[in-house]
């Protein structure tokens, strides 16, 4: 079972070796089907494993550590490549690779003819690779190099097509704001170590107390630094917008699905420190419950089909947040794998339709692209109402255990949620409604271009809004404005300005040829459409992982996590009546919320006032950014370059050098060009002493 | 000893190949003499690094001390020899050295005057390994005098436009430096003769020495003078960005990667063995100028337009790096100062090559006219990718072991500076993923870069043992790290034990609740006492102070180390029994501790007497405090 838990790992590596060595040889579509085969090997090893984990005595049996080398020993520092199978990891595993094979498979078809084809698979296959790491890790080293891995081909993976300046910066952008979270991170991990001197999970739970009080308080906060970042929460998040630059499959398999939900996997993980410090956890529900609400806001008024999705994604991880900050991991992960389901799928869906709409992103340029694409628009649909929360789909059950859970600890926290999971309804229909009912726009967009003048945002629209970035931070120290700039002007142009379609000034990802003329909507091939069929059931029916009425002895998510969570269960200590009822409110916001989305955009399609500049360009979040900390930086940087550097730390030696040239004849010499004569000096006199030396001995 | 004499030919070798090919007769005829230098520079840098290699096979894993030793009187009324010995800080920078010239050799190719630029290159390899490897302070200070001479020439002779200046501010800087270093050998060695008679600049005899505690600090300012020039460590810096970018690629590859690293080996190798109380006392002035150059280094780099000066300023971030980690005065920060001083000669040696090809190409380095590098040279673009990676300190990569444990190390000892070090991490992602955007991404605008040949099969050759090790050091440092951390600990040791009562830890670990793990290690190793102790935070400045506890609990008041600790306390030094090599070597320790007992009256803080009062409550009281939580178990 551990050589399994091993194949998880190696095969992806193997994939990502063998493509880097051959990939471009293998070409297109051999590449690809030889990085789904790996990916798809992983599944099946996790299978194997998860299989005989189940074998296994509940209690305790279950947790397996395995290391194969040492990395790292000096000291008391000993860090092990060590990798630890129990549930929780299992059930990462387990949704990592299965979602991960699958958007493998629909990457065949969406990357199809792109130039580097191979190239994707490549980073495709190290990140299933590094997230495998992440969640299997058996100490924090370990994880972090997967946290780290990810980020990586996170990275990569946005600024895939690196000749657009948007999607560069957007991969830096991303880059750097993970950094901010991996020095929390780092520093966690260093408090951990110097309290308890391990960082291997066992070890640090086994000498808890070490942590108890502010140290205890201060790692969960550095380690939920780091996941802010990697989860695009609170102070964090501008990142993932961003992110969309990517190509669609990566949205969905990375920003998405998986290794966003990597900063929840870690809290959970270290749960027992989180459960020491009581002030650290209700930070992290804060956070969460807010990141939610504010991402929910914002998702309401995006224009971009896939921006929608991203916020919504941040909004979805705050949930996950306020779940572990009110303790409630088992509801975190269920709502994280319910999450990845519909949220993959209405990923891949909206690759779908960017895929049959040519590169279109506007959700004002579409409409009535069910008739065009049904198997695309049916399989949205089921997403759509999985994440908003109509029962009896995943997302019912997942986020009702969330708010349940929350509703017991915080009343307060428990309004802000059922307020986001109104607005969640609200965005996901308002985008159902743009996107695939009534009349189809985007041939009257191409035939008059009376968008640019419909809308407050899109005045400023310039389609080749990329140059502007790289011209306007040209600046001495453009390095600083990462943080902010590249959205900013993504913001200021508008939703319209980054999806640009066809033109020769964007790359085409596909390969399909510009969109010369109106495009005419298709649906996608076999190998994109079955990977939506396949998670539209799992969004249909993942409730049933974890259903309220279970027994305690069925297989459900409850009591096959109880070994990792123990008592940290359920703070829900409510009667069945009240659960009845939230219940119900549950349901009525999620109708509630469609209901009201449908009456107002079936009627019209724009409508600015529904979409205040204020949301619209998130909260200005970057501007603020920009102003707090991109610019004083650059201000900083080209001060101490021009500056401190040329003036004082130089100009000291300079200074110093002139006062030695008064000083004395010689080193006057010395300073004005005998340096030559002086060097020939040293080596004859060195040359003489060397042979006189020589003799002697 | 060693019956074949390696260190010796390993500084011979190199030297004698820079000497025929030096004096190879022009009468050869241009082409031929140019054939006949390349390849005899490069079957000596070859041999240098088959000699290397060897040496390090034959390197013992389990001595800390110097291995291979060759001592010849050699100016015996001067008291000068010729004195080599390796050790585990000192052997990988020799590799690395002996890698690092003939990849220099190879990929920089030199048009004009090959012959010569062969020669000195060669010279400057035979001084930069004997600077590594000399144990007497005169011939370390002539190797690491003369390695400005050749450098000196190869930056006139091949660099770029402002390459005089440039090299002649370099050498103006660091030779002032030195001199600070000469005289401050000189006094120490009189020092040592007005005390013993004997003259020597033995390192280990020097190592010895007893001074009055202000000549201590000044003779180590003198010394750290020069290092920090030569390093370059912050505010000392200046000399470097000018001199890196002038000087021809394989030039500034050995100036960076290799002879900077005499600075910083320095900073180990003397400060620490000869000034081990001063360093303990100034390191916070070093690890605050450190964390500054991180800082600094980094931030400047964000505003650098030409790519190989944006490298020279994250070096001087890196070199902070390495500062820290030794001045952290634990094993594992000075562990990974050392190893992060051969990945960052290893990392720095593929982004200058990188960029020396681009250049090469393209006939710049300006970002901005670089622009979308990567369409027309994806591989060249990889490449200089997994050099940037490695500078980043991505785990996986080796710049992560080396960041890592020097944060680590210095984390237990200074926490504030390694948090505000670790911010450098960030730093370090922004400026170099920002030049990487500005000449890689993009469309190629200018007609050199959509020329851009991309690299071709020799370079790969070239570049892949480069690359090779930044990934096998980043996944797997084990065989380094376990040749490299006997040495430093006993270097550790050796600080610690000069430290005495200036232990300002001791006070604060007494309350943690350690000694568990102690006991878990215990039961589960065999060699209890290795791993047992190590089991606690690895900072070995605790460790002596531990010592009860590992082997009290194996059988608690083992009667040896029972009296190791309280002789240890009433001589005033807390630190003698250190327990990896069990409690055998406590009671090696105590001639030290009388001797140091002896020398205790130099130290401030005045006499053994008042060493007794504050030490012996605070010994006592740990060793109650960890008997007392064996017991409860």
């Amino acid at each position: 079972m551990v050589y399994a838990a091993w194949a998880m790992l190696a095969l992806p590596l193997l994939g990502f070796l063998v493509l880097l060595a051959f990939g471009r040889r293998l070409g297109d579509p051999v590449a690809g089907w030889v990085g789904t085969t790996a990916v798809a090997g992983s599944f099946v090893a996790t299978l194997v494993t998860f299989g005989g984990m189940l074998s296994r005595h509940a209690g305790g049996a279950r947790e397996i550590s395995h290391s194969i080398f040492t990395w790292i020993a000096v000291g008391g520092l000993d860090i092990k490549a060590a990798i630890l199978t129990d549930p929780l990891s299992m059930t990462m595993a387990l949704f990592v690779t299965g979602v991960s094979a699958l958007i493998h498979l629909y990457s065949i078809g969406y990357m199809k003819g792109d130039r580097d084809y191979s190239k994707f698979f490549v980073y495709l296959n190290l990140f299933v690779f590094s997230m495998l790491l992440l969640v299997l890790g058996g100490n924090l080293a370990i994880t972090f190099v997967g946290w780290e891995g990810v980020g990586l081909c996170s990275y990569w993976l946005i600024s895939f097509w690196f000749e657009r300046p948007t999607a560069a910066s957007a991969g830096k952008k991303a880059f750097v704001y993970n950094r901010i979270g991996d020095f929390g991170f780092l520093i966690a991990m260093f408090l951990i170590f110097e309290k308890t001197g391990t960082l291997s999970y066992s070890g640090i739970f086994a000498h808890l107390h070490a942590l108890s009080g502010a140290a205890g308080t201060a790692a969960v906060l550095l380690l939920f630094l780091a996941a802010t970042g990697k989860s695009a929460q609170i102070p964090l998040f501008p990142w993932l917008a961003d992110a969309m630059e990517g190509p669609t499959p990566v949205s969905a398999l990375i920003h998405a699905a998986t290794m966003v939900t990597a900063g929840v996997y870690l809290m959970c993980r270290m749960h027992p420190l989180l459960g020491m410090s009581h002030s650290a956890q209700l930070v992290v529900a804060t956070i969460g419950v807010v990141t939610a609400f504010v991402g929910g806001t914002i998702a309401c008024t995006q224009r971009d089909i896939k921006k929608v999705l991203a916020y919504s994604t941040i909004s979805q991880l705050g949930y996950m947040f306020l779940a572990v900050g009110v303790g409630a991991y088992v509801a975190a992960i269920f709502l994280m794998v319910a999450h990845a389901f519909y949220k993959g799928l209405l990923f891949l869906g909206a690759g779908s339709v960017i895929h049959g709409m040519h590169d279109e992103q506007d959700l004002r340029k579409m409409g009535g692209l069910a008739r065009f694409m049904p198997i695309t628009a049916g399989t949205f649909a089921v997403a759509w109402f999985a994440i908003a929360g109509v029962p009896p789909l995943a997302g019912f059950f997942a986020k009702g255990a969330v708010l349940d859970n929350t509703f017991a600890a915080y009343p307060v926290l428990w309004v802000i949620g059922i307020v986001t999971a109104l607005l969640t309804a609200y965005y996901l229909s308002r985008l159902f409604v743009l996107a695939f009912t009534g009349d189809p726009r985007f041939i009257e967009a191409v035939n008059t271009r009376w968008l640019s003048s419909g809308s407050t945002h899109s005045a400023g629209a310039d389609p080749d809004s990329g140059g502007r970035i790289t011209s306007g931070s040209a600046g001495a120290a453009g390095a600083f404005s990462t943080t902010g700039r590249a959205s900013e002007e993504a913001g200021a142009t508008g939703g319209s300005g980054m999806a640009t379609p066809g033109g020769g000034s964007v790359e085409e990802p596909h390969g399909q040829g510009s969109s010369h003329g109106y495009p005419s909507p298709h649906e996608s091939p076999k190998v994109m459409v079955i990977p939506l069929l396949v998670l539209a059931v799992l969004a249909l029916a993942g409730g049933v992982l974890e259903l309220p009425w279970h027994g305690p002895d069925t297989i459900r998510l409850l009591s096959w996590l109880h070994p990792v969570f123990g008592h940290y269960l359920y703070t829900a200590h409510l009667s069945i009546a009240s659960q009845w009822i939230l219940a119900v409110v549950d349901s009525l916001v999620a109708l509630s919320g469609i209901y009201i989305a449908w009456r107002l955009w079936t009627k019209a399609w724009d409508r600015p006032k529904l979409e205040p500049s204020f949301l619209f360009r998130s909260w200005f979040i970057n501007e603020a950014y920009d102003l707090l900390i991109g610019r004083p930086g650059d201000r900083l940087a080209s001060f101490t370059t021009a500056v401190v550097e040329v003036r004082v730390v130089d100009g000291a030696v300079n200074g110093a050098a002139a006062l030695t040239r008064n000083a004395g004849e010689a080193l006057r010499k010395l300073q004005t060009g005998f340096v030559r004569q002086y060097a020939l000096g040293i080596t004859l006199g060195m040359v003489a002493l060397l042979a006189w030396m020589l003799v002697r001995a | 000893m060693s019956p074949f004499p390696f260190l010796t030919t390993l500084v011979l070798l190199p030297a004698g190949a820079a000497l025929v090919v030096a004096i190879l007769p022009s009468g050869l005829g241009e082409r031929r003499r140019r054939i006949a230098a390349q390849v005899i520079g490069l079957a000596g840098a070859l041999g240098t690094l088959a000699l290397a290699a060897t040496i390090a096979v034959r390197f013992n894993i389990k001595d800390a001390g110097y291995q291979m030793v060759s001592d010849h009187a050699w100016a015996r009324s001067l008291g000068v020899s010729w004195y080599l010995g390796v050790d585990g800080i000192s052997l990988f920078l020799v590799l690395l050295a002996a890698l690092l010239f003939p990849v220099a050799l190879v990929a920089a190719r030199t048009r004009t005057n090959l012959h010569s630029y062969m020669a000195w290159m060669l010279l400057l390899e035979a001084v930069c390994i004997g600077s590594f490897i000399s144990l007497d302070l005169i011939l370390f200070f002539v190797f690491f005098e003369a390695s400005l001479v050749p450098i000196y020439f190869i930056i006139t002779g091949w660099g770029f436009e402002k390459r005089s200046a440039a090299a002649m501010k370099f050498f103006v800087y660091t030779f002032l430096g030195s001199a600070f270093l000469f005289v401050g050998i000189v006094v120490l060695a009189l020092i040592h003769q007005h005390d013993t008679g004997v003259l020597t600049f033995s390192l280990p005899v020097l190592a010895h020495t007893h001074m009055p505690y202000y000549v201590q600090v000044l003779l180590f300012l003198s010394f750290t003078a020069a290092f920090a020039v030569k390093s370059p460590v912050f505010p000392f810096h200046t000399w470097s960005p000018d001199a890196y970018a002038e000087a021809p690629t394989g030039g500034s590859v050995v100036l960076a990667a290799v002879m900077a690293k005499m600075g910083t080996y320095g900073i180990i190798r003397f400060d620490l063995n000869l000034f081990p109380k001063a360093s303990i006392d100034l390191a916070p002035l070093l690890l605050t100028l450190g964390v500054a150059g991180i800082i600094y280094g980094a931030i400047v780099a964000c505003t650098q337009k030409d790519l190989k000066r944006m490298v020279a300023y994250s070096s001087l971030s890196h070199i902070g790096f390495i500062v820290l980690g030794v001045f952290a005065l634990t094993s594992e920060g000075m562990a990974g100062g050392v190893i992060q001083m051969v990945n960052h000669g290893l990392i720095i040696a593929v982004l200058f090559l990188a960029i020396g090809w681009i250049y090469e190409r393209t006939a710049t380095r300006d970002v901005s006219r670089l622009k979308g590098l990567q369409k027309p040279a994806p591989l060249l673009a990889a490449l200089f990718t997994v050099g940037m990676l490695a500078a980043i300190g991505l785990p996986g990569l080796n710049g992560f072991v080396g960041e890592f444990l020097i944060l680590l190390g210095t984390f237990i000892t200074h926490r504030w500076w390694a948090v505000v070090a670790a911010t450098g991490v960030i730093l370090a992602a922004l400026y170099m993923l920002w030049a990487y955007q500005q000449a890689f991404h993009g469309k190629p605008e200018e007609e050199a870069v959509k020329r851009t040949k991309d690299i071709s099969w020799p370079e790969l050759l070239v570049m892949a043992p480069l690359v090779g090790l930044v990934i096998f050091l980043g996944v797997y440092p084990k065989p380094v790290l376990d040749r490299i951390t006997p040495s430093v600990e006993r270097l550790v040791q050796r600080a610690d034990r000069a430290a005495g009562v200036h232990q300002p830890l001791l006070s604060r670990k007494v309350a943690l609740p350690a000694s568990r793990l102690h006991v878990q290690h215990a039961a589960h190793t065999p060699g209890a006492a290795v791993s047992g102790y190590t089991g606690y935070v690895g900072a070995s400045r605790l460790r002596s102070f531990w010592t009860a506890s590992p082997v009290g609990s194996a059988g608690v008041s083992s009667a040896g180390v029972g009296t190791g600790a309280l002789t240890s306390a009433a001589t005033g030094n807390v630190q003698y029994g250190w327990t990896p090599y069990g409690s055998s070597r406590i009671r090696h320790a105590l001639p030290y501790a009388s001797l140091l007992g002896i020398a205790s009256p130099f130290y401030p803080g005045g006499s053994a007497d008042r060493h007794l009062g504050l030490v012996t409550p605070l010994t006592s009281h740990c060793c109650v405090a960890i008997a007392g939580s064996d017991t409860v178990r």
